[in-house]
């Protein structure tokens, strides 16, 4: 894991650039998570202070929201739909040989670093599920074969 | 230079859209063809999208769906005079699957590029404003009243009514809030609408802050829709250019300013306190109610909470009149639903349509059955919460009251199709696991409830103490019923109880009738 004083600054500096936006916990989290990957549980003070919050209340919002985390993802980030849709096309089965090809369950990361497997209720892709994100992609009828060329096309860009 | 239109939507990319626009351009550029690619919205028909339309003297002809390497055989064969070849489909709205509908609030998605004010323009966009502006705030309010709009997020709850309650509510600041979570499993109409047809949420939102006074609105996007945030993002920055959003706007000294929040993965923050609680950043734990969110809603100020479809049916009823919209619809649904058919379905895709047709015709008329070729057993309408249905309700006419009298739900007009393959005692845990999953915790039937709701699905299905077991599930859905706050925990019971009482052979139950 990374040293919290080197992102400290950058903890600060989105702090810093929504002071006077309404509402701004969120929109500060999210900024943290794009930038670092995820909300490092040392910043929780620095926010907490900027916001003039609790860290339990800080600490309670982010466990709050299941898209937030607080450990280093891996270097892709895989979501599966497990939601209606995408059951009745088979999203169970993508399920299971997901989790048996790389090795992990949901809310793991690989041990190499290069993985992580998040569940995700409906993507709205439903008209052509299953579905599936890696990182940004979005990706419908994901056969158990096609799973296996995206995860391979993420290998090739080590 | 030929004209093209390859959509942006994110189920078209998710299909390898972006791929073949690319290469599209790379071949016709190597072969020295001029070609101009729009990114346009969905049409809707998803099992042909990829979908590329070429604009032609006659009109725009359509291929699909068109793969990579279909591409070089396509531009030889004409593709940009819009000739034959095995892929054409010719105009795709002659289709059966869109000549049918009543595209009304969907009326420019995949006609217009979505981020192009001048083409919003063009296509009759800004007319509903433009009216708005020469009226009075209440009698803004009373066209939304007069059209019969309901609430398309779930609740039907008019929208007229709503609007009339900020508007009588003094304060120094109100809000326009646009709840975009669209959580349920098998929709995605506000998805589209964004990705597709952005201008027409901000006209709709913006004619909503002039009918109640409100200046600031914020769109509460969810997280899983990065397509329709920047989609959203480029149409409000250019209506700010053109003076369609900021202090002043289209020189009326009216102010209305917008701006997109994202979700961050709960599925009870479309409920719209919770939403406001998540938009003031706390964690998403649902209101009490009274008072309304429309007395003391966001920031403690008088707030309009509305679905996107809501939002973005405003525009044309401000354009054409109350009555135009009311013209559509059966008894008290007015105008038109858009349905989105998915899961295990042939045709699957977006069918905006008036209120009355029924299941059946949409589902065999027009989408084709399922998608396996085995009989359809059980359709969810209306998201997770929603009930199952069985065969013997597919005359239904989509209409919020025929449902509701027979224990279903319409809702934001999601279908998930399941064949003979899905097993209902199984939909039915998962329903419970969902709310396991998604209770804000605030109250302890919905809490607790759906925890013991798994348990004793399992009891069930385990064979163990059958009876005893399935009496101890309807006991406590009746508990979850009657006793949640709100409609998480209060509706789980639909899909659960639908799935034991249509389906009572899946839980391992003798049935009377056999
Ligand atoms: C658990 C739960 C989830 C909901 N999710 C959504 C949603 O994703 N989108 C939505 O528009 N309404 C959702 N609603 C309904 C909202 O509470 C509210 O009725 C709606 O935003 C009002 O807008 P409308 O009148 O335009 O439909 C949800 C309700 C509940 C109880
Ligand atoms: S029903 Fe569930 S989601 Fe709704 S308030 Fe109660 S605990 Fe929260
Ligand atoms: S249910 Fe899986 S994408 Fe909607």
């Amino acid at each position: 894991m990374q040293d919290y004083q080197s992102q400290k600054p950058i903890v600060l500096d989105i702090l810093d650039s929504h002071q006077v936006m309404p509402g701004n916990l969120l929109p500060i989290l999210h900024g943290i998570q794009d930038t670092l990957g995820y909300i490092p549980p040392s910043a929780i003070e620095d926010i907490a202070k900027a916001l003039y919050l609790s860290k339990a209340e800080v600490h309670g919002v982010i466990s709050f929201y299941h898209y937030f985390r607080t450990t280093p993802p891996g270097k892709h980030t895989i979501r599966i739909c497990r939601a209606e849709s995408c059951q009745a096309m088979n999203g169970k089965a993508l399920e299971n040989h997901a989790k048996k090809t790389l090795g992990i369950d949901f809310h793991e990361t690989t041990p190499d670093e290069q993985f992580s497997l998040e569940a995700v209720y409906c993507l709205g892709n439903c008209a052509c599920s299953p579905s599936i994100t890696v990182d940004d992609e979005v990706y419908g009828r994901v056969t158990p074969e096609k799973f296996d060329q995206l995860i391979a096309a993420c290998k090739g860009t080590k | 230079m030929a004209r093209l239109f390859i959509s942006r939507d994110s189920t078209a990319l998710s299909l390898g859209a972006d791929n073949v626009a690319n290469a599209i351009k790379q071949q016709a550029d190597s072969k020295g063809l001029n070609v101009e690619i729009v990114r346009n919205g969905s049409r809707g028909l998803f099992w042909l999208e990829p979908l590329v339309e070429v604009e032609t003297a006659q009109g725009r002809v359509a291929y699909g769906p068109v793969q990579v390497e279909d591409i070089a055989s396509l531009l030889d064969g004409g593709l940009l005079d819009g000739t034959q070849h095995p892929l054409c489909l010719g105009n795709i709205e002659e289709h059966p699957f869109f000549k049918n509908q009543h595209r009304l609030t969907f009326a420019r998605v995949g006609l217009t590029d979505p981020v192009n004010i001048e083409d919003y323009i063009a296509h009759d966009g800004y007319q509903g404003l433009k009216n708005a502006l020469n009226l009075q705030p209440a009698d803004i309010v009373k066209h939304v009243t007069d059209s019969g709009l309901r609430g398309r997020g779930g609740a039907a709850f008019p929208t007229g009514i709503k609007w009339n309650t900020v508007l009588n509510a003094p304060a120094d600041q109100k809000y326009i809030v646009c709840n975009a979570d669209e959580g349920d499993s098998g929709t995605f109409s506000d998805r589209m609408i964004m990705e597709g047809d952005p201008f027409v949420l901000i006209e709709g939102m913006t004619i909503a802050g002039l009918a109640v006074g409100a200046t600031q609105g914020y769109i509460y996007l969810r997280i899983e829709y990065p397509h329709a945030k920047i989609a959203l993002n480029q149409a409000i920055e250019s209506a700010y250019q053109q003076g369609y959003l900021g202090d002043n706007i289209q020189g009326s000294g009216k102010t209305f300013h917008l701006e997109v929040r994202s979700g961050a993965g709960a599925y009870v923050c479309g409920e719209e306190t919770s939403l406001l609680e998540s938009l003031e950043g706390k964690r998403g734990l649902v209101r009490f109610k009274p008072p309304l969110p429309a007395i003391v809603g966001l920031f403690g100020k008088p707030t309009i909470v509305n679905n996107v479809i809501s939002l973005a049916s405003v525009p044309i009823i401000m354009d054409k009149g109350g009555d135009y919209y009311r013209d559509y619809g059966m008894g008290r649904s007015r105008g038109t639903l858009p349905l989105q058919i998915a899961g295990n379905i042939k045709y699957p895709g977006l069918f905006e349509v008036a209120f009355g047709m029924t299941l059946r015709e949409i589902l065999y008329d027009y989408c084709g059955g399922s998608a396996s070729g085995r009989p359809i057993r059980a359709v969810q309408v209306g998201g997770p919460l929603g009930a199952y249905m069985p065969e013997s309700q597919f005359d239904t006419p989509l209409d919020y009251e025929a449902f509701a009298a027979i224990g279903a739900v319409l809702g934001h007009g999601g279908m998930v199709v399941h064949d003979d393959t899905t097993n209902l005692a199984d939909m039915a845990r998962y329903a419970m696991e969902f709310c396991v999953e998604e209770s804000c915790g605030k109250c302890t039937p919905c809490r607790i409830g759906s925890v013991r709701g798994v348990e004793v699905i399992d009891r069930i299905i385990d064979n163990v103490d059958k009876t005893k077991n399935t009496e101890l599930l309807r006991d406590l859905c009746d508990t979850m019923l009657c006793g949640s706050l709100c409609a998480m925990g209060g509706m789980t019971p639909y899909p659960v109880l639908s799935a034991l009482n249509h389906f009572p052979e899946d839980f391992g139950i003798e049935t009377s009738k056999a």
